[in-house]
């Protein structure tokens, strides 16, 4: 048979292309183009260390500092915690150390890793992309094969560029139509995971497609592809088009000159083939999809604005109706509420998911000549540096602390707040994160999922509220 | 480097009785500061073992007599979802567990679990459910696992066979190191290196 006429997925080309060698068991040793590399990787290093080694390919390797450092200031001395503090101060040193490049506090390129990576262009179509977080499948919204690791494949990519993996199956999610006014990239991805469940693609890697994602800004993909780990793929794909040449176009690591035109004649060929086969396809109607927000404590447990809370007696399988009913005792929240009845009292925009410009300015908009809530603390984490002076090139900063959120620094903060900013026990936040575990902003904290324009609605009148109560008259 | 070979176990199975079971909930964040020598087993479950005042919970599954020196854990699908931290893998590691068993593991878990000497054993839901229920009704009840073999033995007698990529069983059994392996590989990664740079220039 010639293979060169079987068509291909685009996942299918990515992969041959990187593919070193297949041992005896079938795992196929990957090459991996890009390696990201935050403040969580002092492990790694430590592996590397014992072993005397050194990075293989350290102009392969990109550092930035977001798990660890506070968003209150940008000194790390104000770490009170030292081990902390010894985890942001490692990666410098690592970095230093092997000649990685280093964006640091002092410098406004510092960021989130999947909010830096394609804002510097570092994230090209038909690469793979791997870093020790599982948010990393955010990159394959422009078309990179880009999936989180451990510490030791950290540790194993710093050491041979590689990685051993054993090819997985392929999903395609096909969204079509047009979304509503008030329903944004968030509210896909979280109606997807509602549909397909957290375990939905696990051992897939997903491919996203059709015209409501093709009809997305680079941005709005980026969101989807955050939150495949949610869905339980490594991985999530868009295909590169015009969309993603153009947001590449010009940023500081992207090809240039005679390379552009030739990446983006090699990038065009990645899409899947007419009539390529996927292990699994979903299809999606965005007409039907609505502002979503979740009530429990998996990103599966998402419902529209306009729902309920679940009752348990409603579920017939008696499993189900006890995780049910422990989630909703972890949530507080009684059965049949509707979910605009339910006040919070944090409200976090900001993350990997939802921290870029795109996001906040449509955050703003809703707040713009509004007041935060009584008794809310509303905050505002920009995704990088230059997100926060691109949003106060834009005065958005003004309508935020105008409105009494308070305007921080970039990193990772309250996402998992693994730098100490978490809420206290029992504080319900609606967040524009990725994650609603248990504890997981904050030991008993109750996190609601949501899109930034409906975190914004819910800052400024202290509940859950549908955002398009909210921007009915206003222009958008 | 090498690891504690995984041959056979034979120990008492704790029923944790939770879908998606993320790796928060097995390791809380504010624990990922800690460097590697630390025990974490004593950060294993935190906020599922103890109560605010620091107390343990009775309540708890690891907390009852019966389970105490368990090493096996009998759970529900999607086990270790959610984030990459392989702290989640040293914490059950460190605690003694040596398998877990669940109809399925969050991707890079399970790949975090088969680097750590944790097997990850993935059968039907049906029968992972049924396990689930005969734990819980009999703490203490024991189940056997010979990896060689690819077998484990339920409390009740039943035999069931499971996969796992042949590579890792072989890194178990011996308790060999992949990277080791893939260190003596370098002259491969080298001459890719070489196509690419070629292709690129």
């Amino acid at each position: 048979m010639d293979m060169s006429k079987t068509p291909r997925t685009m996942f299918e080309k990515i992969w041959s292309r990187h593919r070193i060698m297949e041992r005896p068991d079938g795992q196929v040793l990957l090459y991996v183009d890009r390696h990201l590399i935050q403040d969580g990787s002092a492990p790694a290093f430590e592996m590397l260390r014992q072993r005397g080694i050194t990075p293989r390919a350290p102009h392969r390797t990109f550092a930035t500092p977001d798990h660890y450092v506070p968003t209150d200031s940008r000194d790390l001395a104000v770490i009170a915690d030292v081990e902390k503090r010894n985890m942001a101060n490692a990666l410098m040193q690592d970095a230093a150390r092997a000649g990685i490049k280093f964006f640091g506090l002092d410098d406004p390129r510092q960021g989130i890793l999947h909010v830096v990576g394609p804002e510097q262009g570092l994230s090209w179509p038909g690469s793979v992309i791997v870093c020790g977080d599982s948010h990393t499948s955010t990159h394959g919204a422009l078309g990179a094969l880009a999936f989180g690791i451990g510490a030791t494949e950290v540790c194993q990519v710093l050491a041979a560029q590689s990685l051993w993996q054993r090819k997985p199956k392929t999903m395609r999610i096909s969204v079509e139509g047009q979304l509503a006014p008030g329903v944004s990239a968030k509210d896909v991805i979280l109606a997807i995971i509602a549909k397909i469940g957290a375990a939905g693609a696990t051992g897939h890697v997903i491919e996203y497609a059709g015209s409501t994602i093709t009809g997305l800004s680079m941005e709005g993909r980026l969101t989807v592809c955050n939150m495949s780990i949610e869905a339980g793929a490594r991985a999530g794909l868009i295909a590169p088009d015009d969309t993603t040449f153009a947001y590449l176009a010009g940023r500081p690591f992207s090809p240039a000159g005679r390379d552009w035109e030739q990446a983006i004649a090699q990038w065009r060929t990645l899409p899947s083939d007419a009539g390529a086969s996927f292990d699994r396809e979903v299809t999606l109607d965005a007409s039907e999809i609505e502002p979503m927000v979740t009530w429990g404590t998996s990103p599966e447990d998402a419902v529209p604005i306009t729902g309920r809370v679940p009752d348990p007696d409603a579920e017939s399988d008696v499993r189900k109706r006890e995780v049910m009913l422990r989630a909703l005792s972890y949530m507080g929240l009684v059965p049949g509420t509707p979910m605009t009845d339910i006040t919070v009292d944090r409200v976090f925009i900001g993350s990997c998911t939802n921290g870029r410009i795109e996001d906040l300015r449509r955050a703003a908009a809703v707040v713009d000549g509004r007041k935060v809530a009584p008794g809310v603390e509303a905050w505002v984490v920009p995704g990088s540096g230059l997100v926060k002076a691109q949003a106060e090139a834009e005065g958005l900063d003004r309508i935020f602390k105008e409105a009494g959120f308070q305007w921080r620094y970039a990193g990772c903060s309250m996402c998992l707040g693994t730098n100490g900013e978490v809420g206290a026990p029992g504080e319900r936040c609606a967040s524009t994160t990725n994650r609603n575990f248990v504890g997981r902003q904050g030991t008993g904290v109750r996190t609601h999922l949501l899109s930034p324009e409906m975190a914004a609605a819910a800052a400024v009148t202290g509940r859950l509220t549908d955002i398009r109560k909210l921007t009915a008259g206003r222009a958008e | 480097m090498s690891l504690k070979p995984f041959q056979t176990l034979d120990a008492v199975a704790v029923p944790i009785a939770q879908p998606n079971l993320d790796t928060d909930q097995i390791l809380p964040a504010r624990y990922l500061q800690k460097p590697r020598s630390n025990n974490f087993g004593e950060y294993l479950f935190r906020d599922l073992r103890f109560r605010k005042d620091s107390s343990e919970d009775p309540e708890f599954v690891l907390n009852k007599p019966a389970y105490r020196n368990g090493q096996i854990i009998v759970a529900e699908r999607n086990f270790g979802c959610g984030s990459s931290r392989e702290h989640a893998v040293w914490a059950l590691y460190d605690y003694g567990f040596r398998a877990v068993i669940a109809p399925s593991f969050g991707d890079i878990f399970s790949s975090n679990a088969l680097k750590n000497g944790l097997l990850p054993i993935v059968l039907p839901e049906a029968i992972v459910s049924e396990m689930l229920a005969a734990v819980q009704a009999a703490p203490g009840s024991r189940i056997k696992v010979d990896l060689a073999e690819q077998t484990i033995v339920a409390p009740a007698g039943a035999v069931h066979s499971f996969d796992i990529d042949p590579f890792a069983k072989h890194c178990l059994l011996n308790g060999l190191d992949e990277l080791d392996y893939t260190l003596s590989l370098l002259e491969h990664v080298a001459e890719f290196e070489q196509r690419l740079d070629r292709a690129q220039s």
